[in-house]
């Protein structure tokens, strides 16, 4: 198992350097330099400007160059806050957007989970139908629908959360959000869930395990629950992606000062390093995430993990 | 429908009353009533869809959501029927125990051997875990599961069908039951380890005095177990009673239809005592068939016997196997040195258990899959070196008729439509009526209803589907029919049907038929010569009436002995008889000969030499280092 | 043989019995969510098509006269204005049809190359499987929002070709997986090995056996997919990268409704209760069509 988890990892690299290499090509494509947007400059300060940030060499030279600086771990200056590199850049709003995220994904795995259970175990009664429309309805709703919703329902009408903004650390701005993040994946999962769980009830294991006698209960945790997640991991690595690119519209919604919105304005104002900083991590946790899904999935159904 | 009551009441363990089961509007058991007496075993026989499975699962209150049921279903001094989930689960597992059909899936994938036999023991007598686990292993000794201590731990993917099977057993087994029901206990099995299983069932029934219910189709099962026996039919028991007067004075009609259907298969005895006379055998039809009728020679055309139809020399088809995503890559060897010449009219029966090779024989023969070395020849041409381009046009004259009726066609064309394609691929200038002509002849041909040509699989029997493939086979008039298994999967009375069809065409058409089965009795009936394989290798190969008569390898012996026969005189006695041992990986064969661990005869020699491919009789030949002293 | 080809000379003199579909609709029409669902989904739809042509107003048309007026405020308002004095109804119903055309011609592209690409993947198998795939995960890993923003600074904004090619650039991927996985499965069955013995070429196969039984899932995949590109579509509007004025789509009023939350809440809730309906009955109605077409459920009697 340890041979495969390390070859995996090694596997990782070349997939990262397409990646890598794909968006440096792709953005500068877009039609437009980082200074555009500015008040017409003179040429001489526009010059000065290409060159000292390396805009003036051929391109497979500032491809070279920008490979050299991030294999020491530099992504470079920012083209458009340039009183910042975009190492520092994501230092500042890492932290808020990896919270915020890991605690949709937690909150929706805790919540998904032993709903979709429950409404199999319910199956065709009121608690069934119940849980599916909650579903439907979660699944309906958009972040910029739920967001601006809860915001007015807890934090103008009933005054329990903040409605937005972000002060140190202080959980409880993160509660909206992360709710609102969580919504439709904790819906998708509750619904893979019980469709998983409804599977598994049908396996001929299960008429064994009751025909030994076994309760029902012993019957749900030791002998369905393993075979039901399987679907639900495997489905961890898209939802972390969409956890990701949903924290863009959470984040402008509740004013968080996260990284998502780094991508979007970066792309528009041609901050290369800004946007190919983002690209890099983002593709990184995707990968990252589909790794530990492997890994998980292969702990929980041994047929995979033996010689 | 006759109720005979052996017993009286008293002594039943397990006593159903006017059993009813319906699902939805399906009445799967009408008015069923039954008992089982103390220590002794009934069975319970029918075909598919006779509702017999469906009459005990209602009784232990395991049915399918969608099943109801009515009666009366006593146990002791209670009513299962009555009782709720929660209390029948005090009695399932403890005093009644179940084992079922398909051992691959019927054990938990994900937990290992030994705790999912101390499960019940812990949950009903209330034991430790440490005590459970040291009856778990006994249990595991009991029922002859070999280096039980590792087995233990291991989990059910890493045990062969017949492993997970005794598990199944064990687990049974675990509380002391009272009453044991096996339903289909051995049908996923190999027929060497349905023996075992069986004489296993047989010894535990003797060994603890237990009542035992055995719910199977197979009637020679049923022989060698069974103190009584009851006959079921569409959910109705036609007949009951003991199992001697079952087998030798059937009253009903459709005990007896069953019986010839399988008497007919299984009668290894009277050849034996016919002394080698071939009298149940047709010699190979001489090419230039002449006395079909006019009608169908035009219909199914004429075989020319210039030449042998089939040809595989020296025929090797290796494997690249990663046993998991972690593991690393092995070469398996699925078939190994195969030979063998098919002669136009002549069927070739190639026999052999799981991992004998004998699918992936079918499909190098059909270049579906590429051989690593060895020649294929069809029809004097050779064709393991051309380019699948190139063999389609030669496909014409090779056909093939798989194991599993349904999954063979297209469940998105109407039988018509499939029998058409072969015609569509290989005449493409044919037109619509002519088409439609032939595929209505091909049905007549397999005697399917011609109304049956716009109907879609799932809404065919199984028979009727087998039907359709060999109609889709035959249609485009091939030289070479290929069967893999196309009797498995059905019932007795229509696997006999099928064969007999098979046997017409080959008699009347000139085909050369290459018959795969696992099942000796079944090959019987239809083929001239048998080549058996095991682990990918020959083990003997010889004219049909001679392997039946006196089989001179030791595994031919062994299949031979293994095939339960429907007389219950004799098959108790066989059963006892059986030999223990598991086949091996196909991923590590045995050194020098490979059936040396099953083998009784084995010495120091099987283990260091291959034996060699010697001709023993004129047309006999056998891989045996020792079959000269074995059958003298 | 003689008295039965005096009668059935064709095959098709025989009475065809039920296939798959004509099953699949039957148990349809029998599930009263799902004949709910396709009911509003068809209201809805004329609404797009002749809301416009019923109301008196047009969809950039300014009335100061009722600035920011409540549903059913005014007589010729029924469902309000906006903060600029246009008819929220007349606004609404061309904005379904945007989001509706959109999520359609997405899907239509998205289904055509993934399942093509996966179902080329899934048959062939080995190393174009392999290299296939991994190109497809390679694609998975680029945040896609970053594409469809460079695909949509590259050409003009707002570009509705732009945003069908955007759009369904996105979803193929998703798609190929799935096909390629029913594929594999598929591709083991044995009436695609008894096509091969038969003779039948590798593209023959693919069209004639394999695409036709994937069929199934696919249309209750596509049920499924539509709302998530109306998702997606207004996601993008939310960025301002959607179509731009004066069209308008679902996203770009809820978009429009979102900044006038406390004052004026129903910008924002007249036109979020529409997308939210469709997007639920077009959930229900694709659970609905997987449970009807799968072929599980499908097996008559078999004896």
């Amino acid at each position: 198992m340890l041979g495969y988890a390390l070859r995996r990892i090694v596997g990782v690299i070349p997939t990262l350097l397409i990646i890598i290499s794909a968006s440096f090509f792709i953005v500068r494509l877009a039609p437009g330099g980082p200074f555009d947007q500015e008040q017409t400059l003179s040429r001489e300060v526009r010059a000065n400007l290409d060159r000292v940030y390396g805009l003036d060499q051929p391109i497979t030279v500032q491809y070279g160059r920008y490979l050299n600086a991030l294999s020491h771990g530099d992504f470079g200056p920012s083209y458009k806050q340039r009183d910042f590199s975009v190492n520092e850049l994501i230092a500042q709003g890492l932290p808020v957007s990896a919270t915020l995220g890991i605690s949709a994904l937690l909150l929706a795995l805790g919540a998904g989970i032993p709903l979709g259970l429950l409404a199999a175990v319910r199956r065709q009664t009121s608690v069934d139908w119940g849980i599916t429309s909650m579903v439907v309805l979660g699944l309906a709703l958009p972040g910029f629908v739920t967001g601006p919703l809860l915001a007015l329902l807890f934090g103008v009408y009933l005054q329990w959360l903040p409605a937005g903004g972000w002060e140190e650390a202080a959980p409880r701005y993160f509660v909206l959000p992360a709710v609102t993040l969580a919504v439709p994946v904790a819906a998708y999962i509750a619904r893979l869930t019980r469709s998983s769980a409804l599977e598994v009830f049908r396996a001929n294991f299960i008429r064994t395990a009751r025909a030994r006698g076994l309760g029902l209960r012993r019957i749900l945790w030791g002998h369905a629950l393993r075979p039901t997640l399987l679907p639900v991991v495997s489905y961890i690595g898209p939802a972390a992606a969409f956890v990701v690119t949903g924290s863009l519209v959470v984040e402008t919604v509740f004013g968080l000062p996260g990284t998502g919105r780094y991508l979007v304005q970066g792309a528009i104002n041609r901050d290369y390093p800004l946007v190919m900083g983002m690209v890099i991590i983002y593709g990184t946790l995707v990968l990252l995430f589909n790794l530990i899904t492997d890994l998980v999935y292969g702990w929980l159904d041994p047929r995979v993990r033996h010689e | 429908m006759r109720v005979a009551r052996v017993n009286n009441r008293g002594d039943a363990v397990l006593s159903l009353e006017h059993l009813a089961v319906t699902f939805g509007n399906v009445r799967a058991v009408r008015d069923l009533s039954l008992t089982v007496a103390a220590g002794e075993c009934l069975g319970v026989v029918g075909e598919s869809g006779a509702g017999k499975s469906q009459a005990f699962l209602a009784a232990l209150g395991l049915l399918a959501a969608n099943g109801r049921a009515t009666g009366t279903a006593r146990f002791g001094s209670v009513d299962l029927l009555a009782l709720r989930q929660p209390e029948l689960d005090e009695i399932r597992g403890a005093r009644i125990g179940l084992v079922f059909q398909d051992p691959m899936t019927s054990l938990t994938p994900h937990m290992r051997i030994g705790d999912q036999i101390a499960e019940p023991i812990v949950r009903h007598t209330g034991a430790s875990f440490a005590d459970a686990r040291t009856r778990a292993l006994a249990l595991l000794n009991q029922v002859h599961v070999t280096d039980a201590d590792r087995r233990m731990r291991q989990y059910p993917h890493e045990l062969s069908g017949g492993m997970r099977q005794r598990v199944m057993i064990a687990i049974a087994l675990s509380c002391d039951p009272q009453l044991l029901i096996a339903d289909e206990p051995t049908t996923a099995l190999d027929v060497t380890i349905q023996a075992q299983i069986l004489a296993l069932l047989a010894e535990l029934k003797r060994a603890r005095g237990m009542s035992m219910v055995l719910i199977t189709h197979d009637m020679g099962a049923v022989a060698g177990i069974a103190d009584r026996v009851a006959v079921m039919r569409r959910g109705e028991i036609v007949e009951v009673g003991a199992v001697g007067a079952i087998f030798k004075a059937p009253q009903h009609a459709y005990t007896r239809e069953l019986l010839t259907a399988v008497r007919r298969t299984d009668d290894v005895l009277t050849l034996n005592t016919l002394d080698g006379s071939v009298a149940a055998y047709r010699a190979p039809v001489a090419a230039g068939v002449d006395h079909s009728d006019g009608n169908r020679a035009v219909v199914l055309g004429v075989a020319h016997a210039s030449s042998p139809t089939l040809v595989l020399d020296g025929l090797r088809v290796d494997f690249k196997v990663r046993t998991s995503p972690f593991g690393k890559q092995r070469t398996l060897v699925a078939v190994d040195g195969v030979s063998l010449e098919l002669a136009a009219g002549e069927a070739l029966g190639v026999v052999g258990e799981s991992g004998s090779g004998k699918s992936t024989l079918a499909r190098a023969a059909l270049q579906l899959i590429r051989p690593e070395s060895g020649r294929v020849v069809w029809l004097g041409r050779q064709v393991d070196a051309l380019t699948q381009n190139a063999l389609r046009p030669l496909r014409r004259d090779v056909q093939v008729v798989f194991q599993d009726p349904l999954a063979s066609l297209d469940p998105r064309m109407t039988a018509g439509e499939i029998i058409a394609e072969p015609l569509q691929v290989h005449r493409p200038e044919t037109d619509r009526t002519a088409r439609d002509a032939a595929v209505l002849r091909a049905l007549d041909l397999v005697r399917l209803d011609r109304g049956l040509a716009n109907r879609y699989p799932h809404e065919l029997s199984g028979g009727q589907c087998q039907r359709v493939g060999i109609a889709r086979a035959m249609v485009t008039q091939p030289h070479l029919l290929i069967c893999d298994e196309p009797v498995s999967a059905l019932d007795a009375t229509v696997q006999d049907q099928i064969v007999s069809l098979l046997a017409e065409l080959k008699r009347e058409a000139g085909l050369a038929i290459l018959f795969i089965s696992h099942n000796l009795s079944v090959v019987r009936q239809l083929c001239d010569r048998i080549l058996v394989l095991y682990l990918g290798r020959m083990m003997e190969r010889a004219p049909a009436a001679s392997v039946y008569a006196r089989p001179l390898h030791p595994y031919t012996r062994e299949l031979l002995d293994s095939a339960p026969i429907a007389d219950p005189d004799v098959q108790p006695a066989r059963l006892s008889r059986t030999l223990p041992g598991e086949p091996p990986s196909p991923l590590f064969p045995p050194s020098g000969c490979v059936y040396r661990t099953r083998c009784p005869h084995a010495v120091a020699l099987c283990a260091e030499r291959v034996p060699a491919w010697e001709e023993a009789e004129p047309g006999r030949f056998v891989a045996c280092h020792r079959w000269r002293e074995i059958a003298s | 043989m003689s008295e039965v080809s005096a009668k059935t000379t064709t095959l098709s003199d025989l009475r065809r019995t039920s296939s798959l579909w004509s099953k699949a609709a039957a148990r349809l029409r029998c599930n009263r969510v799902a004949t709910a669902a396709a009911g509003v989904i068809c209201v809805l739809v004329v609404a797009a098509i002749t809301g416009p042509l019923v109301s008196p107003y047009r969809v950039d048309s300014l009335d100061w006269e009722h600035l920011a007026v409540a549903p059913f405020g005014s007589g010729s308002h029924w469902l309000g204005t906006d903060r600029l004095g246009r008819d929220l109804f007349v606004r609404i119903c061309s904005g379904l049809r945007i989001s509706l055309i959109i999520s359609l011609v997405s899907t239509a592209i998205s289904l055509g190359i993934g399942v093509t690409w996966g179902a080329v993947a899934g048959y062939l198998g080995g190393r174009t499987d392999e290299l296939m795939m991994r190109t497809v995960d390679i694609l998975y890993s680029l945040p896609y929002l970053f594409i469809v923003i460079i695909l949509t600074t590259l050409f003009e904004r707002g570009s509705l070709p732009v945003l069908f090619c955007a759009i369904g650039a996105v979803g193929w991927l998703t798609t190929a997986r799935i096909v390629r996985g029913q594929t594999l499965s598929l591709a083991r069955r044995e009436f695609i090995e008894a096509a091969r013995a038969t003779g039948l070429s590798t593209p023959a196969i693919l069209l004639r056996h394999i695409i036709p039984n994937l069929l199934g899932p696919i249309v209750a995949y596509a049920a499924l997919t539509i709302p998530q590109m109306i998702l997606f579509e207004s996601f993008l509007s939310f960025l301002g990268l959607g179509v731009q004025e004066p069209l308008a789509s679902l996203g770009s009023l809820i978009n429009d409704g979102a900044q006038e939350m406390q004052s004026a809440p129903w910008i924002l809730l007249v036109p979020a209760s529409f997308l939210v309906a469709l997007l639920i009955c077009f959930n229900l109605l694709g659970d609905a069509l997987s449970d009807a077409l799968d072929p599980r459920d499908a097996g008559g009697s078999r004896e």
